[in-house]
């Protein structure tokens, strides 16, 4: 076994040969690709960072969007609901209003219906009383009682005195008619004897006297002169006492206005 | 019975030889040529890649990084030579599968020549690193009293190298043509198996040791130089 030194350096020479061919056929074209590769990664991944950035950015944005928006959103609905609040408060209060109104209507219309119709009554019953009285009187009247009548008037007469007296003696004496005396009943011969006889002691007119019968009176007797009137009849004081009564329920009606339930029939007026 | 292919001489002119060492380095460098140039004329960029692609890229990847973890920064100034010497002794022994075939690092010539390259690749480099006055310093280090030891270190190293993978590709060799004589049937293919084995050991300790020689010959003057702990 020996060392050829041409094999030797033949195979050194292939050795050096070997060594630049695969330099240029196999680690040169291998490392470039690795590179490319290496850098092409990178690319992607510094791409794919640079993405997730913008992906981030965008996703904060959308999120910083999205609590604007539910914030905005809450603030309207507070606000839309503090105005269907004073919406519904406002429509209650005018409900309210209206109700009262139209209450505080149909009371007065009640008040004023109760009035009306408690005023029909008390004068149906008024006039139903008068009449009844007028009638129950005017059945009692008779000759005798015409007699009290009649003294009665001449007391009455007689019973003048003072301004009242000189007023009634002055219009009969400058009255153009003759003075008339009217009552309900003829009147007998000795009662107009009397009645004659008393004005003119009281009256010294000496004025003829013209008697009439008027059943009008009820009961009474009248003495008529130029539209003064001397008189003492049943008629007459149911037409004070009409007048009266009258004159009092017009007094006393708006008292009993201030409650619906106080304007009902036989309200004391009447009793 | 050969020992060695170079005495296998197909055709001789003078001192010129032309012996089965030769006519089988040409085929294994047109086998290494052509098959890089197959696999590297459609490369591609992209992160989809052939298969064989995938198979030279995980190879170089993992030469550089067996570079790098022995200590030379920039792997790729020295994957020409380094990974060349591995690929082309780790196909020699792979060939040897091949009937007939006989592996070139079996020739005590072919070994020799690689020994000789990483001779003058140390120094090279060395150089090419810290120029011509900073390589010869580290011959006189520590001391000058150390320079005839460094240089037959150098030598013997050297010397070693080519003998250690002789040895082994033609032990490999000669026990399979020692046991054909004696038992043809089932032992030379375990014998073969264990040749392909320790055949792909060579190749990385032959790398790996002209790797540890070039850093130590680009790493004689460190800038820091941290002590060994607990040294």
């Amino acid at each position: 076994m020996q060392v050829d030194w041409f094999t030797v350096s033949a195979q050194a020479l292939n050795f050096v040969i070997l060594v630049w061919l695969m330099k240029r056929f196999l680690y040169t074209p291998i490392l470039n690709a690795i590179d490319a590769r290496e850098r092409r990664v990178a690319g992607e991944l510094a791409d794919a960072a640079a993405r997730q950035a913008e992906a981030g950015q965008a996703r904060a944005e959308f999120e910083r969007k999205n609590a604007e928006f539910d914030q905005q959103r809450a603030a309207l609905m507070t606000q839309a609901a503090e105005e269907a609040g004073a919406e519904r408060r406002r429509l209650l209060e005018e409900a309210r209003q209206a109700a009262d109104q139209a209450s505080a209507r149909r009371q007065a219309q009640l008040r004023n219906d109760a009035r009306a119709l408690d005023q029909a009554i008390r004068r149906e019953t008024q006039r139903e009383v008068y009449a009844i009285a007028r009638k129950v009187l005017s059945d009692l009247a008779g000759a005798s009682l015409e007699a009290r009548a009649a003294d009665v008037f001449v007391r009455r007469v007689r019973a003048l005195d003072g301004p009242a007296k000189e007023g009634v003696a002055e219009t009969i004496r400058t009255a153009s008619a003759p003075v008339l005396v009217r009552s309900a009943f003829e009147l007998p011969a000795e009662q107009r004897a009397a009645i004659q006889a008393a004005l003119d002691e009281t009256l010294h007119t000496g004025t003829p006297v013209r008697f009439e019968a008027a059943p009008e009176v009820v009961s009474g007797i009248e003495l008529v002169v130029d539209g003064h009137k001397v008189a003492w009849s049943i008629a007459g004081y149911l037409a004070s006492i009409e007048q009266r009564v009258g004159d009092l329920l017009a007094e006393t009606t708006p008292e009993h206005a201030g409650g619906a339930r106080a304007v009902l029939p036989g309200a004391p007026v009447a009793g | 019975m050969r020992l060695s292919p170079d005495e296998l001489i197909f055709w001789q002119y003078g001192f010129v030889t032309l012996n089965a060492t030769i006519v089988f380095t040409w085929g294994l460098m047109l086998l290494l040529t052509l098959g890089s140039m197959l696999i590297t004329r459609r490369l591609s960029a992209e992160l989809t890649r052939s298969r064989w692609q995938n198979l030279l890229e995980i190879v170089v990847m993992a030469i550089v990084q067996q570079i790098e973890d022995i200590g030379l920064p920039h792997p790729e100034k020295y994957l020409g030579f380094l990974g060349t010497l591995f690929l082309f002794i780790a196909t020699a022994s792979l060939c040897t599968v091949i009937p007939g075939f006989e592996p070139p690092t079996g020739s005590l010539s072919t070994t020799a020549a690689l020994a000789l390259c990483v001779l003058v690749a140390v120094p090279w480099y060395g150089i090419a690193d810290q120029g011509v006055g900073g390589y010869l310093e580290s011959y006189v280090e520590p001391t000058v009293v150390m320079l005839p030891f460094n240089v037959i270190s150098e030598l013997s190293r050297t010397l070693a190298l080519a003998v250690r993978l002789f040895g082994n590709m033609m032990s490999g060799a000669m026990i399979i043509g020692i046991l054909l004589t004696i038992t043809p049937f089932i032992f030379p293919i375990v014998m073969t198996a264990l040749g392909l084995l320790t055949g792909m050991v060579q190749a990385y300790i032959f790398s790996v040791l002209a790797a540890v020689y070039i850093a130590a010959a680009i790493r004689t003057r460190p800038v820091a130089p941290a002590p060994a702990p607990g040294a």
